[in-house]
């Protein structure tokens, strides 16, 4: 059937390109429209829709998922822009679909947010769900910890096929016993790395490691495990055998995430018929080069620059152990706008001892003064306050001439200091 | 040892035992800030510090000299409900004897009368405060901005969904400018009873708001020496995150 959606979204599609516009408007466009349109398309393709959510590193991991089954020679169709929410997949679509509504590709990898990705599945049930983890992230728009499972659990109970659960996570291990028919399969640590993932019952009090005990299920047996994570490798078991292989990801969660792609690559290539070969998903792997912000490395006066996404507290103390500040000069942006998350709190919630000995050179975003003093707290010296990124950018640069830097940044402080850098280096361009 | 440890190490003016009440269950939004806030400017101030813990099934430690407590999810109220029940009577005692406290979220609904939760069960408080709770749909979030008649502008980010209202037994903690405070109708936030102080803020308080931290430290070490002989911390940036943060949107 021929309907003037496709042509129509399209058109808007262009014409909000053209005014710089944001991703969502033809995809609102569209549902209004057509509101049967996206679950249409989606569900033509033969290997269907995977759906990642959680947390932290959902854009990373879906474009590790992306790669390894293009390595496996399969066409993919995956939300690129970082709109994870419904209107962001449905302008995304219009962007990849013929004037007729066909899309050409075997399967659908799609990032959402977990309160995006409720909407979504209600729409259109996914064959494969990923769920990565559960921690404190802008809570002042979900509510608590417990109602983000909650929404988590809702994505895995409309589920048809397979549900890949992070067996270290209580709260999402648990969502195995609330769903019937689908197959659940893990992705785990072993135990010599579980120290290094600090959950967030564990968060910081007089005696850390004195959580509050969620019911941990039996340790289940995992598809995949992380075994060993190197400054540039890590081993990988699966199918009963260890496999190490270089890693151009940094980033213990990062490499985490990595195990968690794996299990979801080998089910789809597994169920198309094909079985994965694992020494192309390896050799993919260690190929797959971090998202924009996620340890990026940018190079500056010949110098790294790194950018290291930081968004909640599990995720800035992951990124300080991940990240040794050894040799580094390094800067802190902490913006508070509403994709950041307003509330300051989160900042609390890191412990900031490992900065000591080298000390923080500049401090910017619109909240550099609350992170100053969470610094000042912590005794870690630090030296220029610039609420002002452009500005503090320039003076870090100049200031740490010679020196390899690291930047930690939200959200948007990341989208303020990518737009500065592109005028002096090569950033990649995210459309 | 870090350097102001070091400092108070060798020239202590005294030490001041602070406890941390349910850090476990009842720890969340950055309340760690305030435990850590209290225990730098002791060390600022030229105070020893110790930083004690009681969570449920604890032994209660003795010569207690200030307690702080946090916010949790509802599953943590719950699991802390019947322990701090059994500690109901040695937390008023404390409290009317003048004990300075700082309860956040969670822990000031417990403190007061009871917490009727949304999903039905009313938790039972230790009525220290005389307040109650009621649980709705209605999530206030946002920052916050008031002014307390002790401590001037106060700063904060408040995230509930606990009603509040208060009884002729308290005073509130001060008038609302921005944000909601208590309850969506009353324009006040938090509560204040003898050496109490209770309030939906956290994010956390005391950074931002040093005039209650030293309110809480002064009141300590004078029940306990007498006299309180103050440090002179540096509050530069404590001023300018203020600033900074009153000037941000809801």
């Amino acid at each position: 059937m021929f309907s003037f959606t496709v042509p129509l979204g399209k058109l808007v599609r262009a014409v909000s390109r053209l005014r710089g516009g944001g991703s969502a408007l033809p995809g609102l466009v569209v549902e209004k429209i057509d509101p049967g349109f996206m679950q249409r398309t989606l569900s033509s393709l033969p290997h269907g829709v995977a759906v990642v959510s959680g947390t932290n590193g959902k854009t990373t991991t879906t474009k590790m998922v992306v790669e390894l089954l293009e390595s496996q020679g399969l066409k993919v169709f995956t939300n690129r822009t970082g709109s994870n929410f419904t209107r962001g997949v449905a302008a995304a679509l219009l962007g990849e679909v013929d004037w007729r509504g066909n899309l050409d590709a075997d399967v659908a990898v799609l990032e959402l947010d977990e309160a995006h990705a409720v909407h979504f599945v209600n729409k259109v049930p996914p064959r494969y769900c990923l769920l990565l983890n559960v921690l404190r992230d802008q809570l002042d728009r979900f509510g608590e910890i417990d109602a983000t499972a909650l929404l988590l659990q809702r994505i895995a109970q409309r589920t048809t096929g397979t549900v890949v659960l992070n067996r270290e996570d209580p709260r999402v291990a648990r969502i195995a016993g609330t769903v019937n028919g689908p197959e659940v399969l893990y992705f785990g640590l072993d135990e010599s790395l579980r120290s290094t993932f600090p959950n967030d019952d564990d968060m910081r009090t007089a005696a850390p490691g004195t959580g509050t005990q969620v019911d941990v299920p039996a340790v289940e047996a995992a598809d995949v495990v992380l075994r060993r994570v190197g400054t540039d490798d890590a081993d990988f078991e699966f199918d009963g055998t260890q496999v190490s292989t270089h890693m151009k990801l940094r980033g213990v969660y990062n490499i985490f995430n990595a195990a968690a792609a794996l299990v979801l690559a080998r089910t789809i290539t597994g169920a198309s018929g094909r079985p994965g070969d694992a020494a192309k998903l390896v050799k993919a792997l260690s190929e797959v080069a971090p998202a924009f912000g996620r340890g990026e490395s940018l190079t500056v006066d010949g110098q790294p620059l790194e950018l290291v996404l930081v968004k909640n507290p599990s995720g800035f103390r992951l990124g300080l152990k991940s990240f040794p500040a050894k040799g580094y000069a390094s800067m802190i942006a902490i913006n508070d706008n509403y994709a950041d998350g307003r509330d300051m709190s989160w900042l609390w919630d890191v412990e900031f001892e490992s900065l000591r000995e080298d000390g923080v050179d500049v401090v910017t975003g619109v909240r550099a003064y609350d992170m100053a003093l969470r610094l000042q707290y912590d005794e870690v010296r630090f030296g220029s306050v610039d609420t002002d990124i452009p500005a503090a950018l320039a003076e870090f640069i100049r200031g740490a001439a010679g020196k390899p830097k690291r930047v930690f940044c939200t959200y948007t402080a990341m989208l303020a200091i990518r737009r500065e850098l592109s005028k002096i280096t090569t950033v990649e361009v995210v459309s | 040892m870090t350097p102001a440890e070091d400092t108070a190490l060798h020239a202590s003016k005294g030490t001041i035992r602070v406890l941390q009440l349910y850090p476990r269950d009842m720890n969340i939004y950055g309340d760690w800030g305030n435990a850590l806030v209290l225990r730098q400017r002791l060390l600022w101030h030229g105070y020893t510090p110790e930083l004690l813990e009681y969570n449920v099934g604890d032994d209660f430690p003795e010569d207690v000299d200030l307690i702080v407590g946090g916010g949790g999810q509802d599953s943590g109220q719950i699991v802390i409900q019947d322990d701090l029940q059994a500690r109901g009577d040695q937390l008023r005692g404390m409290a009317e004897d003048g004990t300075p406290m700082l309860v956040i979220c969670g822990l000031y609904q417990l403190f007061g009368k009871f917490f009727k939760t949304k999903a039905g069960p009313v938790i039972p408080g230790i009525g220290i405060l005389d307040v109650e709770t009621v649980g709705t749909d209605e999530r206030l979030i946002g920052n916050v901005t008031l002014t307390s008649p002790e401590f001037g502008e106060v700063m904060g980010y408040e995230n509930h969904s606990g009603q509040t209202s208060l009884g002729s037994g308290v005073e509130p903690l001060g008038t609302v400018s921005k944000g909601a405070g208590n309850n969506s109708k009353d324009n006040h936030e938090g509560a204040r009873h003898r050496n109490v102080v209770a309030s939906y803020l956290h994010g956390s308080l005391l950074p931002k708001n040093p005039a209650i931290a030293d309110f809480l430290i002064r009141t300590a070490v004078e029940r306990k020496y007498g006299a309180f002989v103050p440090g002179t911390p540096d509050d530069d940036f404590a001023r300018l995150a203020r600033e900074h943060a009153a000037r941000r949107p809801r």
